[in-house]
Formats: structure tokens, C-alpha cells, sequence
């Protein structure tokens, strides 16, 4: 049995390398099992039943930054963490892209002191901030839509 | 950035045994990312094999520093902080800190808005179970029960939202009350999630329960004595799985528990099976005093009239000069509680909560500190973790149920 008998006359479709691409990176896109504090509680709010965040391509959660694309930075990012979220960054493969969940991780939030990162950009570049303190499911999906949108929007040249 | 302090390695010598420096154990990193640490929470472990000879927990990646900046701040504005201490209990935290602000200014509570307190607290004490209960499960690979225990909990977290607007951080309990009355909506909310949820304990009990994987991973594992509890200051369902009947909510009764009817579960095996079946059994006596508290609500209102403290209500505002000049002065400058200290503590879903506060009469706190029940109980973990097998690591981890926001502050 061949994909013809299985999937009946599909035809030809013809589209670029670039969406085809694009395509795939994003209803692919792994985001690494990583948590900082509380937006990390709404992150798994937003993968879990109510909200599934698998009817995006979005559930399965790596463990290791080697497997993944995309990282949620989910809370306040302390001085102590800040080397550590760096050097995972670091270990994951390219394309990747961030996407910083909540106040704190986009500028500090309410904790303007002396051990909070204000905000995780001052270490890695980031591609989508999400407002909230912590945001809701439905503005984390917003969020990585938002993110799908942009990556939709890449183009080939800028790849290299 | 302040001064780096150098080790040298003789002075981090003691912390491991001398098989480790012949390198006949191995040394492993455990963490601050690693899936089953429930937050950023390092252990070094010292592994013979896949025996753990000693584990040195290493804390702080998540200070946040809330209690130097509660000191730059009046009181009013240091309460939201407290919302991201322990996340997964805003109400508890909010509640403990307003504690101790009533008790230094001697403020009133109102009846209904202790009641309300309670059955807000105990709601906030259910979600907190369901997310220990999801995601230690799915640390020794019960995938189901998360997805179970989440969508649950989301019921809890629309009432919060209905009451204050925020699901999660809501700084809905202040200085003398409450923020505002619960919506006409709340009751019948509530009385619907107290119906509902019996069953849905019942679901988990029959996925965990007598599930033969389950109990393999958790019975006689992790198990500390009643005595080793007290020796280190553990408390809440860490203790009372081993056999400490100790919950402050009968010892040193606040807002009201003393006329709620409800057992403290204890278990005597003090393994991670009891701490699972201790924290299962409270949801249901939650559930009871929610009831109790439901059926006896009084009516009146929910916050003081002590307006040197609360501000006055928005209607007062356009007829009386008086209201006007509180408004002004409680949101410009804050409130000045009389100099002294106190020490107001609670029961949290992860044991005593407590907070010392020391004023000086101006309307910044001069010191507020937490004591926090995640930080004291993760002293026992290497105590838990010797001589067992580095997966059960994970699954003691998960039973102590720490938050690390709690932990580090």
C-alpha cells in the first residue's frame, strides 16, 4: 500500500523552498521544559487541557536545549539564573527564537532591585513579549502566535 | 555587580566524602534546569553508582529579593509582592502578611470577611494540591493526572478572577478586610465547585491510589522519622505524614477554624506514598470548611472602619471632606502602624508560613521577613535522598512540594 492508494489523487502543489519551510518550523516548534517562577504555572496552564496548546504543534516540551527551537522565558530572571539561561541559549541548535513570558522576564516587572535581571534582553535577544503579571493562557497562545506569524515571515536570504 | 568571593576546593572539602576525591564515587549536577526540580533548584549529587551517597542542594537562583525592596515601599504597595513569594498560594501569603499588619495596628476584621478569608484560602489551598498532585505524578510518569488536576484547578482560578480580576496574583485580601465584596456570582460559583469536586478527588484516587506503579515509586521511599521532622522544624503535610498530628489551623487557631468542624489527616509511614495521601485527604476537609463557611457567611461588611488604615469607600468620597483627606493621605503616604514587632503565622498548603514585621511608625515596614515552610522543609532532602536510587530522587522531590519562589524570596 502506497501514500497514492492511502491518501487517494492528491495532484501537484507547488509552493517556494521558503514556505515550505517556514511551514514546518512552525507547527513544529519544540519549546524547551524550562520554568523560572510563576508565569511557569500559567505556561503549563496554557499546555494543559483547558487551553492545549498542542492545537498549535506546541505540546511536546524538550528537556534538553539540543532538542529544542524556541525557549519560554517563564518569570523573574535572577542574577544567579542569568548565566545559566545564557549558556542554555547558547546550547540550542539554530533557528531559535524567545519568547519572554510576563513582566519580569520582559523588564523587571514590580521587582526593580538589586537581584533581578530587569528583564531578559539585557542577555539574550528576544522575539516576543508577552505583558502580564502572570499573563493568561490565552495571551501566552497569543503570544506564540504571534511569534508563528513572524517566523511565517522569514525569508531565505536572511537565513544564512 | 558585588564581588565575587573564590573558593578554593579545601574549603568545599567537607561537603562531599573522601571516596569522591579518589574518584571512586562520581560527582553529578542535578539541575537548575532539569524537569523534575519544580523550578530552578540545583542539587549536587554524589553517586556510587546509582546510589546517591550525599546530595548538597544549592537555593538562590530565584531571589528575588522581596524583603529588602518591602522596605522601599509603604505597606500597602509591599502586599503585591507577597502574591510572588509562594506562587502557588497568593491568597495564604496575602492573608499571613495582612495578619501581621492587623496585629501590630490592632485593626478589626469584619465577621463576613474572615469567613471569606477562609474559604479562600482553603480554595487556594485545593488548586495548590491539584498542581503538586499533577505534576508529581507526571514526575514518576502518571501523565494523567495533570492533564485531570489542571483542568480543575482552572475552576478555582475563575472564581479568583471573579472576585478580584486576576487569576493568580491577586492582592485581593488587604490591611483590614478585604479588597471589595465577592460578586453575587461567588456563592453560587463555589457551592457548584464543592458538588464537583468529590467526584473528581474519587477520579484521582482511582488513578493513584492502588496503581501497582505508583505505589513501587513512592512507598518506602524518602521516609523520615516523626523525630528527624521536629529535629529539623518540618512542618505541614511533611510532618504530619509522619506521624505529627501539627496544623496550626487546630494548635493556634486564626479567623474562625476553631468553629469549623474538620480533621488534620495523619499518616505514620512517613514515606512519599503518605505525603500523597495526606495532601488528597485535606483537599476533602477543604472542601468541608468551605462548606461550613458557605452555609454560615455572615452579611455586613467586609472591611474595617478604621480609616486611619482602610480607605474610606469611592462613594464617601464626593459628600465627605473627612473620607476625602483619608483617601488622600492612606494613597499618597500609607498607613504608620505604631512602632514594634510582630510575628503573625499561618498555615500554608506547604506547612507554617509565618511573618515577622518590625515598624518603626513610619509607612515603610523597617524589616519584614518571611518565614517560609519550603525553605525549612528542603533542609531534610539529602536526609530523604541517602542510600536511595537517583530516580527516587525525583520523586521525593516532588513530595515535599517545594516552590522555590517560597524558598529563595
Amino acid at each position: 500500500m502506497g501514500i497514492e492508494q492511502k491518501a487517494g489523487d492528491l495532484g501537484v502543489v507547488t509552493t517556494t523552498l521558503e514556505k515550505a519551510v517556514n511551514w514546518g518550523r512552525t507547527n513544529s516548534m519544540w519549546p524547551i521544559l524550562f520554568g523560572l517562577a510563576c508565569c511557569a504555572i500559567e505556561m503549563m496552564g496554557a499546555q494543559a487541557s483547558n487551553n492545549d496548546l498542542s492545537r498549535f504543534g506546541m505540546e511536546l516540551n524538550r528537556a534538553s536545549p539540543r532538542q529544542s527551537d524556541l525557549m519560554f522565558v517563564a518569570g523573574r530572571v535572577s542574577r544567579k539564573m542569568a548565566p545559566v539561561v545564557r549558556r542554555l541559549y547558547d546550547q540550542m541548535p539554530a533557528p531559535k527564537w524567545v519568547i519572554a513570558i510576563g513582566d519580569c522576564a520582559s523588564c523587571g516587572g514590580v521587582f526593580n532591585n538589586y537581584a533581578i535581571l530587569q528583564g531578559v534582553d539585557e542577555i539574550i535577544p528576544v522575539n516576543v513579549y508577552i505583558a502580564g503579571c502572570p499573563p493568561r493562557p490565552e495571551a501566552i497562545i497569543h503570544g506564540v502566535l504571534t511569534l508563528h506569524e513572524n517566523v511565517r515571515k522569514e525569508r531565505i536570504k536572511d537565513w544564512a | 555587580m558585588t564581588d565575587i568571593r573564590e573558593v578554593s576546593v579545601n574549603e568545599l572539602r567537607h561537603l562531599v566524602s573522601d571516596r569522591a576525591l579518589t574518584g571512586e564515587t562520581m560527582l553529578l549536577n542535578m539541575g537548575p534546569q532539569h524537569p523534575s526540580t519544580h523550578g530552578v533548584l540545583r542539587l549536587l549529587l554524589e553517586l556510587d553508582g546509582e546510589i546517591v551517597v550525599n546530595m548538597i542542594p544549592d537555593i538562590g537562583f530565584l531571589h528575588t529579593g522581596v524583603e529588602k525592596t518591602c522596605e522601599s515601599k509603604n505597606y500597602m504597595q509591599s502586599e503585591v509582592l507577597t502574591d510572588r513569594l509562594d506562587y502557588l498560594n497568593p491568597m495564604g501569603n496575602n492573608m499571613v502578611y495582612c495578619m501581621a499588619i492587623e496585629k501590630l495596628a490592632e485593626l478589626d476584621v469584619p465577621e463576613r470577611a474572615q469567613a471569606l478569608r477562609v474559604i479562600l484560602v482553603e480554595l487556594q489551598r485545593i488548586s495548590s494540591h491539584l498542581l503538586w498532585l499533577g505534576t508529581s505524578g507526571l514526575d514518576v510518569g502518571a501523565m494523567s493526572t495533570f492533564l485531570y488536576c489542571m483542568r480543575e484547578r482552572e475552576v478555582i482560578l475563575d472564581i479568583f478572577e471573579m472576585v478580584s480580576g486576576q487569576r493568580m496574583m491577586t492582592t485581593y485580601i488587604r490591611p483590614g478586610g478585604l479588597w471589595r465584596d465577592v460578586p453575587a456570582e461567588f456563592e453560587p460559583a463555589v457551592r457548584s465547585f464543592i458538588d464537583y469536586m468529590p467526584a473528581k478527588i474519587r477520579t484521582y484516587e482511582d488513578l493513584l491510589k492502588k496503581n501497582e506503579l505508583f505505589m513501587d515509586r513512592s512507598q518506602g521511599i524518602g521516609v523520615i522519622s516523626g523525630e528527624d521532622c521536629l529535629r529539623y522544624g518540618l512542618s505541614g503535610p511533611v510532618a504530619r505524614a509522619s506521624g505529627l498530628n501539627h496544623d496550626l489551623r487546630k494548635k493556634q487557631p486564626y479567623f474562625g477554624y476553631e468553629n469549623y468542624d474538620f480533621d488534620i489527616p495523619v499518616h505514620t509511614t512517613g514515606d512519599v506514598y503518605a505525603r500523597y495521601r495526606v495532601r488528597v485527604e485535606e483537599m476533602t476537609q477543604s472542601l468541608r470548611i468551605i462548606e461550613q463557611a458557605l452555609n454560615r457567611l455572615p452579611g455586613g461588611p467586609v472591611r474595617s472602619n478604621n480609616r486611619k488604615y482602610v480607605p474610606p469607600p469611592r462613594s464617601e468620597l464626593g459628600t465627605s471632606m473627612e473620607a476625602l483627606i483619608h483617601h488622600f493621605k492612606l494613597w499618597t503616604e500609607g498607613f504608620s502602624p505604631p512602632v514594634g514587632h510582630v510575628y503573625a503565622v499561618s498555615e500554608s498548603p506547604r506547612g507554617e508560613l509565618g511573618v515577622y514585621m518590625e515598624s518603626d511608625g513610619s509607612p515603610k515596614p523597617f524589616r519584614v521577613h518571611f518565614v517560609t515552610p519550603s525553605f525549612v522543609n528542603l533542609q531534610a532532602l539529602p536526609l530523604m535522598c541517602r542510600g536511595l536510587f537517583i530516580a527516587d530522587v525525583v520523586a521525593i522531590i516532588g513530595s515535599i512540594d517545594i516552590v522555590l519562589g517560597d524558598a529563595d524570596r
